[in-house]
């Protein structure tokens, strides 16, 4: 039983990028409780000042390797909002295919690889080759079919190529789709499998309860495009999201600190469905009903079952937009809409694997940026991260150190912080006072 | 080199370059398997300091990076420099270019003095590099190829040929005559002329070939009505950190 608690966790591992937590704890009062962001800042949006317009989707892709499909099509679209493009039909099924890759890619690799050894009970992925040889072979599986989807449509499967502001610089081939619907269908035994796995987990029993914004459309369930929007009530075009999202530094963290209604919010997988279930596959919502999660839903462990729910509605909607195109057949002369720059501001907001993501550009009439503001899905949680820490942390108080060590870093993974995105790694040692 | 204790290891970077390991797929087992991964961050918990090859993503952009890559270069025996940040300082010397305390400013504001940052450098600017994987990200059968002839005993074999040729051998259409620009014909090659093959212009992510005819590069523009501030600009994008010999002048 702990009463006193000197815990720093550096670096916290399995998350992308670099974070440590800091937790002092004495009489089992909370001193002190930081979530640390020491990773190298970056300053992309000092390195898009004066760059031309087409180049800021390959800049920003390399913000992070684990979304970079996300980045590309945050950029491109504040760019086209800026310029007023127009596109079509093809251009924008085909963009959401290449969504739809990332965030199996993404949610495939945080469930499999970085989570799930924590509820096997294991280090990591390599033990799993021994423990869980199956639950590896599905994982290994899903991330090729995820990575192919990628390829396929934008070129490379981390840091798309094809995907350019009005369109495509090249169409996938119609073998190449009707090979990735065969993979797509081909999961399905997997997917199976991996519900029987994760109903036999036994996720922490925690609830808080805070404020969950995502993006939401009438249509889809939005992960492409769609008006910003909050639990707490509001919703406001992807323009005005300054009229709702606070940014501010913190001394402790390179990654701002955000907040909007309350004095933290969440996004992400779980926010998504708590705003958006009702747009999930009728497949998808059989699966989250088995997994019992069902919005309102409070619990920051379910963040891993509400990942998997998507990869399932990803993989089904994606074999309905491929259907979509097969059946209206790929036109080489729609590949491109018409781009004509001109000076403005154009507002980008994407559903990246880990949340809202927001590009938000200013270009001169040369089609230059003169200002550029960023904000990424991992920064917009830290705030959240630290007050679901605040009430983790006395709720699990009496168990070992090791205990409470494990616990503050599953919470912390859970929100699959990709920290490379907004800078850092986590570091936890443990100091019994 | 039986089998060789691994370290992977992150610096001011995207995590792209350690993603394309998690990225191997068919190949993930038998990769993990043949070497034995001793730390890894990205992927996961167990972490020690016996690694005999470091394989490092990232440039370095402040003290930190600097005082971490220090350290693995005194442990390791190899140093594998993994893709064009850690091999050029790649894009993350564009700060540089626009300058680190005013980057600073423009970001943190009046907090500025809470950011450690310095100027981007690749990392053998402060360690010696034995092999370098470029590119951004480099292809994964490159990292892999590099371990696996360390293994094996052999020099691992980079091309030092530019992008054109790799154009050539596959038929694709040159991007100049549609239009286009690129700099494939003083890119070094071995990505496969990825960017040209799926219809975008070489952007030279694995650097310049090491003797690099700016001559005719400069020829090719002038015939397409192009000059070489028109794509010098698109160069940056990966090498501003490294000036360009300009051989043949």
């Amino acid at each position: 039983m702990a009463t006193n608690l000197n815990i720093e966790v550096s670096p916290v591992s399995r998350v992308e990028g670099h974070g440590d937590l800091v937790l002092d704890v004495k009489n089992k009062k909370i001193e002190k409780l930081q979530f640390r962001i020491p990773e190298s800042p970056r300053f992309f949006e000092a390195m898009l000042v004066g760059r031309k317009y087409t180049e800021p989707s390959h800049i920003t892709s390399r913000i992070c390797g684990i979304c970079s499909v996300a980045h590309t099509f945050a950029s491109i679209r504040a760019t086209e909002a800026a310029f007023g493009v127009k596109l079509n039909d093809q251009i924008l099924k085909l963009r959401k295919l290449a969504n739809h890759g990332e965030m199996v890619q993404s949610n495939c690799l945080h469930v499999y690889f970085l989570a799930a050894p924590d509820f096997l009970g294991v280090g990591s992925v390599v033990p799993l080759l021994n423990t869980h040889p199956e639950v590896v072979r599905i994982a290994v599986n899903m991330k090729k079919v995820a990575n192919e989807m990628v390829r396929v449509v934008g070129g490379r499967a981390v840091h798309p190529i094809s995907t350019i502001v009005g369109g495509f610089t090249k169409l996938p081939s119609i073998e190449g789709l009707l090979k990735l619907r065969e993979m797509l269908i081909a999961l399905y035994p997997d997917l199976k499998t991996s519900l029987e796995v994760l109903k036999s987990l036994d996720l922490p029993d925690f609830e808080r309860a805070t404020e969950y914004i995502c993006i939401t459309d009438d249509e889809d369930y939005a992960l492409y495009s769609g008006e910003l929007m909050s639990s707490d009530g509001w919703k406001i075009s992807n323009q005005d999201y300054l009229t709702r999202i606070n940014e501010k530094v913190v001394q402790h963290s390179t990654g701002k600190h955000c907040w909007a209604s309350r004095d933290s919010y969440m996004v992400g997988a779980l926010s998504r469905i708590n705003n958006n279930y009702d747009k999930l596959s009728a497949n998808a919502k059989q699966y989250a009903e088995e997994l019992g999660l069902k919005p309102p839903c409070y619990n920051t462990f379910m963040i891993n079952i509400a990942q998997f729910v998507e990869i399932v509605h990803s993989v089904d909607d994606s074999i309905r937009l491929i259907d979509e195109l097969l059946e209206s057949g790929l036109d080489e002369s729609k590949a491109m809409a018409e781009v004509i720059p001109k000076a403005g501001r154009g507002v980008g907001i994407v559903e990246a694997p880990r949340g809202a993501l927001i590009h938000d550009y200013t270009y001169d009439a040369e089609g230059k940026i003169s200002k550029a503001n960023l904000i990424i899905p991992t920064n917009m949680n830290y705030a959240n991260v630290e007050k679901d820490l605040e009430a983790l942390v006395p709720a699990i108080i009496d168990k070992t150190e090791d205990e409470i060590r494990l616990g503050c870093e599953m919470l912390i993974r859970a929100y699959d912080p990709c920290i490379s995105c907004s800078t850092h790694f986590l570091n936890v040692t443990l100091v019994n006072k | 080199m039986s089998k060789p204790k691994v370290g992977v290891f992150g610096l001011a970077g995207c995590g792209g370059c350690q993603l394309e390991i998690l990225n191997l797929e068919d190949e993930l087992v038998d990769f993990i398997s043949a070497v034995d991964i001793v730390h890894f961050t990205e992927a996961i918990t167990e972490h020690s300091d016996t690694y005999e090859i470091a394989l490092i993503e990232g440039s370095v952009s402040t003290k930190h990076d600097l005082e971490r890559l220090e350290h693995i270069a005194k442990v390791a025996k190899i140093i594998i420099a993994m893709g064009a940040c850690a091999c050029t300082g790649g894009l993350n010397c564009l700060k540089n270019l626009y300058g680190t305390e005013k980057a600073k400013e423009l970001v943190y504001g009046d907090k500025k003095d809470w950011i450690d940052a310095i100027d981007t450098k690749p990392i053998d600017a402060y360690v010696k590099v034995d092999y370098y994987a470029r590119g951004c990200p480099p292809t994964r059968s490159e990292i892999v190829d590099i371990v696996k002839s360390l293994i094996m005993g052999k020099i691992p074999e980079i091309p030092d040929y530019p992008v054109c040729v790799e154009c050539k051998r596959l038929g694709n259409t040159c991007l100049y005559d549609i239009g286009g620009t690129c700099m494939g014909p003083v890119a070094r090659a071995g990505c496969n002329a990825r960017c040209p093959s799926a219809g975008s212009g070489c952007e030279a992510c694995r650097g310049p070939v090491d003797d690099p005819n700016m001559n005719a590069q400069k020829d090719l523009l002038e015939r397409y009505g192009l000059t070489v501030e028109d794509i010098m600009e698109g160069f940056n994008l990966y090498n501003a950190c490294k000036k360009i010999e300009q051989k043949n002048k």
